[in-house]
C-alpha cells in the first residue's frame, strides 16, 4: 500500500522505440552535426540492453518509424507517473505523430491514460522534471504554460512548478534526479539559475550535484529491488570532468552509459526511454 | 459622568442593539467608575488611564472622521486590550472567562451575593483592565454626540475617535467597525457578575455545523466573543487539542470568514444568522504528531470534505485511496457478507467526479485494509492526505498586475502563487518582510537575495477590500501559528506601536504542541460516525455507526457516557489553563506587534510593482518615486536604572544629499522635503519623520505639537480627506525579548496621490531621545499603541526580532549596506553643516544644474539614509556634526516628546522640556517663529522656513552616486528642486559618556511602504557603560503632490511617534523638504 511518492525510482517496465534511418538526416538538432547512424543504433542497442538485461527491466520496444525520425527519443511523447501516464502534444510540430504508438503501448499497460489534446498546448516529456515530490516543468521552445497546466491537472497530487528554460532545448538538458531528493544540475549559469528558482518554487530540500557539463547532468536514476540505487550516466569517454563527479558517488550502482551519437541531435540519456512501474502502488 | 451620558447617546445612536446592552455598558462603566474613583489606589490606574487616553489621541485628531473610524476600531482591537493589562489582565480575563460559559449555560441561577463579592475582588485586581477597558472605552462610544461639551482632557481623543466610528457605523452600517469597537467592552460585559445584576442577559442560539455534518446548538449570550461559543464546541466535541481549529460564519458577501475568537460575535457576522461552521483552521504539515486520535479524527473529517468538494485536489489513485481509509475507519474491517456494497459506496461521496470505476477501485483497497483500526486508518488517511501539493492550501481568488487571474495559497510555509494549476511563485515565510494590504491590494515585501541589494514588494489586486484584508488575516495567522515559537512573554518588552492591527490571537503550533503534550487523559472514546457530508441519506449508516461506536468503546475498555464526564472535568480544567494561556500569549504577541500607520506609496508606483511572474516580480524598492517626503525620527530610551537624560537643545540644519535648489518661500513650491531630527547627541535618538509642505510648514506642525501637550486636539481638522491609514502589524519570529529593545514603529503621515513626475521630496526626520528612568513603566507601556486599525489596510512583519544577546543574523546584510550609505550620507550632512554653519539663515544658492540622475541618486541616498548609525561610530559621526551645528545654529529645538512624557513620565519629561525651554534660543528660523504657538512648552517641530538652505548640492550627490555602483538610476526628467532641511536638538543635560562609543547590541531596521510613504525604523540598542540604550530613528519619506497636508503629516507622524515611544524622548527632528519649484524657476 505504497501511498503517495512512495518508492521512488521503482520501475518495472521501460518504454524504448528503435532508431529510423532517417534520424541521422532529418532528426531535429541545434547544432549541425554529422551522426553516425550506425554508431547511433550500436549505442541506443547497448542502452536498451542495460535496461533489460543488466537492470531487469521489462522493456517495451516499439518499432521505429520512418516518418519519424524523432521516435527514439520517447520521452518527449509522454509522461508516466504513478499509473497515470499523460501523452503529450510535443512542441515540435514533425513530433507529433510520435504519441500514437506510445499511447498503444502505454494503454497495453494498464496505465490510465490522460490525453492532451488542447491544440494550444505543448508539452515534451524532456521538460518535465518529476523529483518524487513535485513537477517541475520547464517552459522552453517546446512546452508551453497550457501544456503545464495539463500536466498539473492529470498529476493532481503534486505540486507542478514552472521554471523558465533560458539556455538548451530542455529542462532536463541540464538537469535531472540523482537520487530521490537529489537534484543533478549542470554548473552553466542557466542551469544554476533555474536550480535556484526550482528551489525557491519548493517546500521540499533538495541536495545538488553539480557536474561541470550541463548535457552531462542528464542520467537516469532508478531504485530497484535487488541493486538499490542506480545511476546510469554519461561516460569519462564524453565527460570527464563530470564523470569523476558521479563516481563520487558511492551508494550508487553506476553505469556509464555512451551517448556520443545521440547526443548530436539532442539526445540525452533520459530521452530515450519512459520508465514505468506497474503493480507499483495498488 | 461623561460616561453615563454617553451610554445613552449611544442607547439612542445604536438603534439595533438590543436596549440591554447599553444598560449594561452603561453599569459597567458606572461600577468601574466608581470603584475606581473611592480606590486611592486609583492614581496609578489613573495614570494608565491617560495614557491609554492619551494612544487614542494618536493620529486619529487629524483624521477626517470617516478616517477614524478604522482608528477606534484599533483602539478597541485586542492589541489595545492585552497590553494594558499584561499578566494582572491576563488573569481578569481567565477569571471573566472561565465563569461565563457558566453563565450561559445557567445564567439566572447565579447569586446576587457571590457576585458581589467576587465582583469586589475582581474590581480590585482588575483595577486596571477596567479602567482601561470600562471607562475608556464606553466613555468613548458616548461622546459622539456629546464631544463637545466633554471636558477636553479626558475624552476629547477618544470622542473624535469614537464620534467618528458612531457616525460611520450609522452612515454606512459598517457593522464591523462597531464590532470590533465594541470588543472592548466584553470582557467587562461579559463578566457574569454584572450580566447577572443586570438581569437583561440576552441569549441567542448558534447553530454550529459540525466537521460530521451535524449540528450542534447552544446558547451564547449575544455580547459573547467568539472564543466562548468556540470553547463551548470544542467542549461538546471533547476536543483539547483545539488550536487548530476555528469557527467560520459566512458573510454578508457569502464569503467565509474565520470568527475572531477575542471579538463579540455580534459584531462579526454582521447579520442574525448565528450560523457557523467548525473548522479546521491551521492543516498540521505532519498529523501523526497530534497527540489524541479525536484530534486527527477531526482533521480527517475536514479532509473528507475537503477532498470530496474539490477543494483539495488529488488524482484518481489518491481519491481510492483516501476513500479506502475511510471507509475502514467508519465502518471498519470489510464485511464479506454484506450485500451489495458496491451500492453502499456509491451513496457515500468520495470525490468531486466520483464514478463507478473509482468505487470499485475503492473498494478493492478497502478490503485490503482489513484489520487495521480506525485509528490506524485515519493515520493511514492523513499519511497520503498530507503529501497531497495542495494540502493546508487556503487560496485566494487574486490578480496580478497586469490583471491576469491568478490564485494566492497560504500555507504552512509560506505564500504561493498559483496560476490556473501550476505554481508559479512561492514566498516561503522567512523571505518575507512585510504583509500589508491597502484597499484591495494586498503586498509582500520580500528579502533580499543573496545576490539583491534592495528588498521587493510584490503587488496583487484583490477583488475588494474585504478579500484583501480576509487574505492578510490569513496571512497573519498562518505566519503566526506556524512560524512563531511559544515566546516567554518579554517582561517590559516595549514595542512601539502604531494602531492598532489583528494579530493571531491563539496559540502557536510550537505552543500548542507543547500543550498537548501535556494531555494527560485517558483516550477519549468517540463515535466515528460515518460522515453526513458523505451521506447521501443513507439507512444503513446508522447502523454502521452503531456498531462502530461500541468497538470504540469496546477498545477503550470503558464506557463512554461515564468517560464523558470524567474528560469533561478535565477538560474544564485545562481550558482555564489554556484560556489563561492564551491571554498571556496574546499579550505577548501584542507587544510584538506593531502597526505604524502605513504609507500609502503611489498609486502609479505600485501598479508598477505589481507582478505575477517571479521574473518579473522583483522591483528595485529603492526606486525612489520623484515625489517624495521624507521623515526619520529617533527615539532613543535608556533603560537603566535611576538615570534621567535630558536633551540638549540644538539646532542643526544638517543638509539633506539632495539636489537642492532654490527656496522660495513662496507657497509656489508644492512639494517639499522636511527632516526634521530631534537628536540628543549622545543619547539613543528617536527620529521621526514627516513631510511639510513648502507654504505653511511650521503652523501644523505646531499644532500637532501642542495637541499633544493636552491642548485642543479638536482643531486640527485634518484636510487629507484621501488620507488613508495603514496598518501595520510587525510580529517578531522571537522567542524572547529579555529587553525592551526592540522593535519599531512607523508612522505615516498621510498624502494624498501625487502625480508620478513630480518631484518633491520631504524628508522629515524628528530624533527623538528618550531616557527613561529604570522604572520604565513595566506593564502600562504596553498599552501604548495608538491603535489605529484601518479596515482599508493594514501591514504585517514577519520578523526575526533581536534578542539582545545575539545580532540580528537574517537582516545584517541589509544594515551593513545600509550603514555604508548612511556614513556617506553622514559626510554629506557634514560638509552640508558647515556650510550652513557659516551663514546662520544659511541660505546658499547654488547654480542649479541638477541633473536628473544625481537626483535619483540623492533620493536614494535618503532612503537609505534612514538608518541611522546602528554603530556608534556612526553616531559618533553624527554627534559631530550635531555639535558643529549647534554652535554655529543657534535654533529653536523641537521637544516632540513632550506630551508622551508628560502623560506617561510627568517628571521626566517636565525636566526634559524645561531644559528645552532654557536651552532654547530664540527660534530664528528664517524669521518666522510662528512654530510656537502658544505653545507652552516648547514645542517646535518643524519651523517653516527659517532654516532654509537653498543649496545643490550637486557635487555631493555625485560622490555618492560614484560610490554607489549598485543604485539603479532611473532616468528622471530634470526638476528643480527646493530643499531644505531643519534640524532640532534636544537639550541634554546628561553630558556623561557622550563620547564613549559603547557596544552596540542590537540593531534592527524596518521598513515599510505604502502608497505615499515609505518608513523607515532604524532601532539601534548600544551598551554604554551600565547604561542600555535604545535608539530608534525613524524616516518617514512621504511623497506626494501639493495636495498633501505635509504640515499634517508631520505633525501626525511626530505625535505618532512619540506616542509610540512615550517613554521616550525625542532627540532630534530634522526635516528635510524637497519642494519641485514651478517651471520658471
Amino acid at each position: 500500500m505504497a501511498g503517495l511518492m512512495a518508492g521512488y525510482g521503482h520501475y518495472t517496465h521501460a518504454v524504448v522505440r528503435g532508431i529510423p534511418a532517417s534520424l541521422a538526416k532529418e532528426a531535429l538538432r541545434s547544432s549541425q552535426t554529422e551522426v553516425d547512424l550506425a554508431k547511433a543504433v550500436k549505442e541506443h542497442e547497448a542502452y536498451v540492453e542495460v535496461l533489460r538485461t543488466r537492470l531487469g527491466l521489462e522493456v517495451v520496444e516499439l518499432p521505429a518509424d520512418e516518418s519519424l525520425p524523432d521516435c527514439v527519443f520517447v520521452e518527449d511523447a509522454a509522461v508516466v507517473c504513478g499509473d497515470t501516464a499523460l501523452i503529450t502534444r510535443p512542441g515540435a510540430e514533425s513530433r507529433r505523430g510520435e504519441t500514437e504508438a506510445m499511447k498503444g503501448a502505454l494503454k497495453d499497460l494498464n496505465l490510465n491514460i490522460v490525453e492532451m489534446t488542447d491544440e494550444n498546448a505543448t508539452l515534451d516529456g524532456g521538460d518535465v522534471l518529476f523529483t518524487g515530490r513535485e513537477f517541475f516543468v520547464g517552459l522552453s521552445k517546446r512546452t508551453n504554460q497550457r501544456g503545464a497546466e495539463i500536466l498539473a491537472d492529470a498529476f493532481k497530487d503534486y505540486a507542478v512548478s514552472t521554471v523558465p528554460v533560458l539556455d538548451g532545448l530542455h529542462l532536463k538538458s541540464f538537469c535531472s534526479m540523482g537520487g530521490p531528493g537529489l537534484i543533478v544540475i549542470g554548473s552553466s549559469e542557466p542551469a544554476q539559475k533555474a536550480l535556484k528558482i526550482m528551489q525557491q518554487m519548493s517546500d521540499h530540500r533538495y541536495d545538488k550535484l553539480t557536474v561541470p557539463d550541463d548535457l552531462a547532468a542528464n542520467c537516469i536514476y532508478m531504485n530497484l529491488p535487488s541493486k538499490g540505487h542506480v545511476l546510469l550516466h554519461c561516460t569519462a569517454e564524453e565527460f570527464p570532468e563530470s564523470a569523476k563527479v558521479f563516481e563520487k558517488l558511492k551508494d550508487h550502482m553506476l553505469i556509464p552509459v555512451s551517448n556520443l551519437e545521440k547526443v548530436k541531435v539532442d539526445g540525452a540519456l533520459t530521452c530515450c526511454s519512459v520508465l514505468i512501474n506497474k503493480k507499483a502502488n495498488i | 459622568m461623561t460616561t453615563e451620558a454617553g451610554s445613552e447617546t449611544e442607547v439612542k445612536e445604536k438603534a439595533e442593539e438590543s436596549a440591554a446592552e447599553p444598560d449594561q455598558s452603561e453599569k459597567a462603566t458606572e461600577d468601574s467608575q466608581e470603584v475606581a474613583n473611592a480606590e486611592v489606589e486609583e492614581k496609578e490606574k489613573a495614570k494608565v488611564k491617560e495614557k491609554e487616553e492619551k494612544e487614542g489621541k494618536g493620529i486619529s485628531r487629524y483624521l477626517p472622521t470617516w478616517l477614524k473610524k478604522q482608528k477606534s476600531q484599533s483602539q478597541t482591537s485586542p492589541t489595545k486590550e492585552a497590553p494594558p493589562t499584561e499578566e494582572p489582565v491576563s488573569k481578569v480575563t481567565q477569571e471573566e472567562e472561565g465563569p461565563a460559559p457558566e453563565v450561559n449555560g445557567h445564567a439566572e441561577e447565579v447569586e446576587e451575593k457571590e457576585e458581589v463579592k467576587s465582583e469586589q475582588v475582581k474590581e480590585k485586581e482588575a483595577e486596571t483592565h477596567s479602567n482601561a477597558s470600562a471607562d475608556t472605552e464606553p466613555a468613548k462610544e458616548e461622546k459622539v454626540e456629546e464631544s463637545a461639551e466633554k471636558s477636553p482632557e479626558e475624552t476629547k481623543e477618544t470622542t473624535e475617535g469614537e464620534g467618528a466610528e458612531e457616525e460611520t457605523k450609522e452612515k454606512e452600517g459598517a457593522v464591523e467597525a462597531e464590532g470590533e469597537a465594541g470588543e472592548g467592552q466584553t470582557s467587562i460585559f461579559q463578566s457574569p457578575l454584572r450580566l447577572v445584576r443586570k438581569n437583561k442577559m440576552k441569549l441567542v442560539v448558534c447553530h454550529v455545523t459540525l466537521l460530521d455534518g451535524t449540528d450542534f446548538t447552544c446558547e451564547v449570550e449575544k455580547r459573547a466573543k467568539g472564543q466562548y461559543l468556540f470553547f463551548k464546541v470544542c467542549e461538546h466535541l471533547n476536543l483539547l487539542e483545539k488550536d487548530y481549529f476555528g469557527l467560520t460564519y459566512q458573510d454578508n458577501h457569502d464569503q467565509k470568514c474565520w470568527l475572531d475568537p477575542t471579538k463579540e460575535i455580534k459584531r462579526q457576522i454582521r447579520s442574525n444568522n448565528w450560523q457557523f461552521a467548525f473548522n479546521v483552521k491551521f492543516y498540521p504539515p505532519d498529523p501523526s504528531l497530534l497527540t489524541e486520535d479525536i484530534t486527527r479524527y477531526l482533521l480527517c473529517l475536514q479532509l473528507r470534505e475537503d477532498v470530496a468538494s474539490g477543494r483539495l485536489p488529488c488524482s484518481f489513485v489518491t481519491h481510492a485511496l483516501l476513500g479506502s481509509y475511510t471507509l475502514q475507519a467508519e465502518i471498519g474491517d470489510y464485511e464479506p457478507d454484506q450485500p451489495r456494497p458496491l451500492d453502499f459506496i456509491s451513496q457515500l461521496t468520495f470525490a468531486p467526479n466520483q464514478n463507478k470505476e473509482m468505487e470499485e477501485k475503492i473498494l478493492e483497497l478497502y478490503k485490503s485494509h482489513r484489520g487495521m483500526t480506525p485509528a490506524q486508518a485515519d493515520t493511514q488517511f492523513l499519511e497520503n492526505a498530507k503529501k497531497l501539493s495542495m494540502y493546508g492550501v487556503d487560496l485566494h481568488h487574486a490578480k496580478d498586475s497586469e490583471g491576469v487571474d491568478i490564485m494566492l495559497g497560504v500555507c504552512a510555509n509560506g505564500l504561493l502563487v498559483y496560476k490556473d494549476r501550476l505554481r508559479i511563485n512561492r514566498f516561503a515565510w522567512p523571505k518575507i518582510l512585510k504583509i500589508s494590504y491597502k484597499r484591495n491590494n494586498f503586498y509582500i515585501k520580500i528579502r533580499p537575495g543573496e545576490t539583491e541589494q534592495f528588498e521587493s514588494t510584490v503587488g496583487f489586486k484583490l477583488q475588494n477590500h474585504r478579500a484583501a484584508k480576509r487574505l492578510w488575516k490569513v496571512c497573519v495567522e498562518n505566519h503566526s501559528f506556524f512560524r512563531l515559537n511559544a515566546p516567554e512573554p518579554p517582561t517590559k518588552a516595549r514595542f512601539l506601536t502604531l494602531g492598532s492591527k489583528f494579530r493571531y490571537s491563539g496559540r502557536t503550533q510550537a505552543q500548542t504542541r507543547m500543550a498537548s503534550s501535556l494531555i494527560d487523559r485517558p483516550a477519549p472514546s468517540f463515535e466515528r460516525t460515518s460522515s453526513k457530508r458523505t451521506s447521501r441519506s443513507l439507512d444503513g449508516a446508522p447502523m454502521i455507526s452503531i456498531t462502530e461506536a461500541g468497538r470504540e468503546s469496546a477498545e477503550n475498555g470503558r464506557e463512554p457516557h461515564l468517560e464523558l464526564h470524567s474528560d469533561s472535568k478535565d477538560h474544564d480544567k485545562t481550558q482555564e489553563e489554556v484560556l489563561k494561556h492564551q491571554a498571556s500569549i496574546s499579550q505577548l504577541k501584542r507587544s510584538f506587534m506593531e502597526a505604524p500607520p502605513p504609507s500609502p506609496p503611489q498609486p502609479n508606483q505600485w501598479e508598477k510593482r505589481l507582478t505575477s511572474s517571479p521574473a518579473t516580480i522583483r522591483l528595485q524598492q529603492q526606486q525612489v518615486s520623484l515625489a517624495e517626503e521624507i521623515a526619520s525620527v529617533l527615539f532613543s530610551r535608556q533603560t537603566d536604572i535611576g538615570l534621567y537624560s535630558t536633551a540638549k537643545a540644538a539646532c542643526i540644519f544638517p543638509e539633506p544629499p539632495l539636489d537642492a535648489v532654490k527656496t522660495t518661500s513662496s507657497a509656489a513650491t508644492t512639494s517639499s522635503a522636511a527632516v526634521c531630527s530631534f537628536s540628543a547627541p549622545q543619547r539613543p535618538l528617536a527620529t521621526l519623520s514627516t513631510a511639510l509642505s513648502a507654504t505653511e510648514v511650521s503652523v501644523p506642525q505646531t499644532e500637532a505639537a501642542t495637541a499633544d501637550n493636552t491642548t485642543s486636539d479638536t482643531k486640527e481638522p485634518a484636510k487629507t480627506t484621501e488620507v488613508e491609514i495603514e496598518e501595520t502589524v510587525v510580529v517578531q519570529e522571537i522567542s524572547r525579548a529579555p529587553k525592551p529593545g526592540l522593535v519599531t514603529v512607523a508612522a505615516s503621515p498621510p498624502a494624498a496621490p501625487s502625480a508620478e513626475q513630480e518631484m518633491r521630496e520631504q524628508e522629515v526626520k524628528v530624533q527623538e531621545e528618550a531616557v527613561v528612568v529604570e522604572e520604565a513603566k513595566p506593564r502600562k507601556e504596553e498599552s501604548i499603541s495608538s491603535e489605529s486599525e484601518s479596515e482599508e489596510e493594514a501591514e504585517y512583519h514577519p520578523y526575526l526580532p533581536v534578542s539582545i544577546s545575539h545580532t540580528q543574523i537574517p537582516e545584517e546584510k541589509e544594515e551593513e549596506e545600509e550603514q555604508e550609505k548612511q556614513e556617506e550620507d553622514k559626510t554629506a550632512e557634514l560638509q552640508v553643516l558647515a556650510s550652513d554653519a557659516s551663514s546662520l539663515p544659511a541660505e546658499v544658492i547654488q547654480p542649479a544644474e541638477e541633473t536628473s540622475r544625481e537626483e535619483e541618486e540623492s533620493r536614494k541616498e535618503d532612503d537609505t539614509e534612514t538608518e541611522e548609525t546602528e554603530k556608534t561610530t556612526n553616531a559618533e559621526e553624527e554627534k559631530e556634526v550635531e555639535r558643529e551645528t549647534e554652535e554655529s545654529t543657534d535654533d529653536p529645538m523641537v521637544t516632540p516628546d513632550e506630551a508622551p512624557n508628560g502623560l506617561t513620565l510627568p517628571e521626566e519629561g517636565v525636566t526634559v522640556i524645561d531644559a528645552h525651554a532654557e536651552e532654547e534660543e530664540e527660534p530664528k528660523m528664517n524669521g518666522e517663529p510662528s512654530l510656537i504657538e502658544a505653545e507652552p512648552l516648547p514645542q517646535v517641530i518643524c519651523c517653516s522656513e527659517p532654516p532654509v538652505v537653498k543649496t545643490e548640492m550637486v557635487t555631493i550627490s555625485d560622490t555618492f552616486a560614484a560610490q554607489k555602483t549598485e543604485i539603479a538610476t532611473k532616468e528622471v526628467p530634470i526638476v528643480h528642486t527646493e530643499t531644505k532641511t531643519i534640524t532640532y536638538e534636544a537639550a541634554q543635560l546628561d553630558g556623561n559618556g557622550d563620547g564613549e562609543p559603547g557596544v552596540l547590541m542590537t540593531a534592527q531596521t524596518i521598513t515599510s511602504e505604502s502608497l505615499c510613504t515609505t518608513t523607515t525604523t532604524h532601532i539601534t540598542k548600544t551598551l554604554k557603560g551600565g547604561l542600555s540604550e535604545t535608539r530608534i530613528e525613524k524616516r518617514i519619506v512621504i511623497t506626494g503632490d501639493c495636495d498633501i497636508d505635509h504640515d499634517q503629516a508631520l505633525a501626525q507622524a511626530i505625535k505618532e511617534a512619540k506616542e509610540q515611544h512615550p517613554d521616550m524622548s525625542v532627540t532630534r527632528v530634522v526635516v528635510h523638504k524637497e519642494t519641485e519649484l514651478a517651471e520658471e524657476d
